[in-house]
């Protein structure tokens, strides 16, 4: 099959990809270790959106992977990771914003570009704001939880090549940030792009 | 002096009230595996709690003292000053209508105010009551609850039964005017039979936290969060 979408996302940027049911959508880690912050929302009522908690909660288990359903606030089946070569995603650890940089880094970085702005800026065209923005996946983001209740940012499992896929249970939006953080290993110190290839009639 | 009030939120019921800044915040279980849901807002109402900026500032996977809470707009809504339990969980959400099925159908006709309401119900209602609603819901913690997280490959979850008891207490203290909304639903991985336990609330006034309190020096992303909700009231 053609494919229906193939976009490089460059580093710091985002996109906003409507992917319908049935559609599959690829994203590769083209250079390794680079989180891709992705937000999915019911493409006919955007308050029907990815649910982070319920997800965990409903899969019993806290990372993502193969099989992986990814549910929404009403419990509705978004899209589910139909491949993964990657092993292993995050989706406890959030976004990065101006403000939890600030909070976790310091005040000196206050104005780097951070992925709520992104999602705001590509949000903004269906109607997606800050209300709008739940808790995402963070593919290819290595965020280890342990029994004593300990999380941390670990660098990634990931490496170049390697990718994800999701098949839409029904008309998504799919939202999405390539991580610009400099300042943990989420991103291998050094963020770069990241490709989106769709499959879809 | 401003005074003080409880309130006993019954089993299965939720409740929203705004709470002053500077005020203590006493959760108490009525029983056995209570679990009080609860989400936050800040003074505008459209800041939030928000769990994976806590969390992953404060390297926990669960909500615990001396952890500051903090919201989308990386500004602290509360300290956890005190708890007689050393986990609650905020990793798996509240419960829905789908959670309540395997114990039958449910209403006020057929039991009037004991009909069983789930947690998204109970919030969604009292959230409506200040103008949110449903895109408002959030991330949540669900204190008293402990899921606890196996060391294994997906890292694994289990609800452990038994981890809280009557008389069980959180303590948070607030750091600028908050709505709290919260619901004593049974925890949504709860598979014993209906009767969830009450959580009593009690709100009075805070001493002045000292520069030393043990959240202000828990972890300098702690203290940001602080000095930034100190410049937000400045």
């Amino acid at each position: 099959m053609t494919a229906a979408l193939d976009l490089v996302v460059a580093p710091g940027d985002g996109a906003l990809i409507t992917v319908p049911e049935g559609g599959r959508l690829r994203i590769v880690d083209l250079h390794g270790n680079q989180a891709v912050d992705t937000l999915l929302y019911d493409a006919a009522d955007i308050d029907n959106r990815y649910s982070a908690f319920d997800t965990v909660r409903e899969q019993g288990a806290v990372y993502l992977t193969t099989g992986s359903r990814l549910l929404s606030t009403a419990l509705d089946e978004l899209a589910v990771i139909t491949d993964d070569t990657c092993g292993r995603h995050d989706t406890v650890g959030g976004a990065c914003s101006q403000e939890s940089n600030v909070i976790r880094y310091g005040e000196h970085t206050r104005h780097q570009h951070a992925c709520r702005q992104t999602f705001l800026r590509y949000g903004a065209a269906k109607g997606i704001g800050q209300r709008q923005l739940g808790h995402n996946i963070n593919f290819f983001m290595n965020v280890p939880v342990d029994a004593a209740g300990t999380l941390r940012f670990d660098d990634g499992l990931s490496a170049p090549g390697k990718h994800v896929e999701l098949t839409a249970s029904r008309d998504i939006l799919v939202l999405i940030s390539n991580c610009p953080q400099l300042n943990n290993p989420c991103n291998g110190w050094n963020p770069t792009a990241v490709q989106l290839i769709g499959w879809w009639a | 002096m401003p005074s003080s009030y409880h309130h006993e939120v019954p089993g299965g019921a939720a409740w929203s009230a705004p709470v002053r800044a500077g005020r203590l915040v006493t959760l108490t279980a009525q029983g056995a595996d209570a679990n009080a849901a609860l989400l936050l807002f800040g003074a505008d109402r459209l800041d939030r709690l928000n769990i994976p900026d806590t969390v992953k500032s404060q390297m926990s996977a669960c909500v615990r003292p001396p952890m500051v809470l903090m919201s989308d707009r990386g500004l602290a809504l509360a300290r956890v000053v005190d708890s007689t339990l050393d986990w609650h969980d905020c990793l798996t959400g509240f419960g829905h209508d789908r959670h309540l099925r395997r114990f039958g159908p449910s209403s006020y006709a057929q039991h009037r105010n004991e009909w069983r309401r789930s947690a998204r119900t109970g919030l969604v209602s009292e959230l409506t009551k200040h103008g949110l609603g449903p895109a408002d819901l959030h991330g949540c913690v669900n204190f008293f609850s402990k899921v606890a997280i196996a060391d294994d490959p997906r890292a694994s979850l289990t609800l452990v039964t038994g981890h809280a008891a009557a008389g069980d207490t959180v303590t948070l203290r607030t750091e600028q005017d908050v709505l709290v909304v919260l619901s004593t639903a049974p925890h949504p991985l709860s598979t014993a039979d209906y009767a969830p336990a009450g959580v009593r609330v009690d709100v009075s006034p805070a001493p002045p936290a000292d520069a030393d309190d043990a959240s202000a020096v828990f972890r300098a992303e702690s203290a940001r969060a602080l000095e930034m909700t100190r410049r937000a009231q400045a």
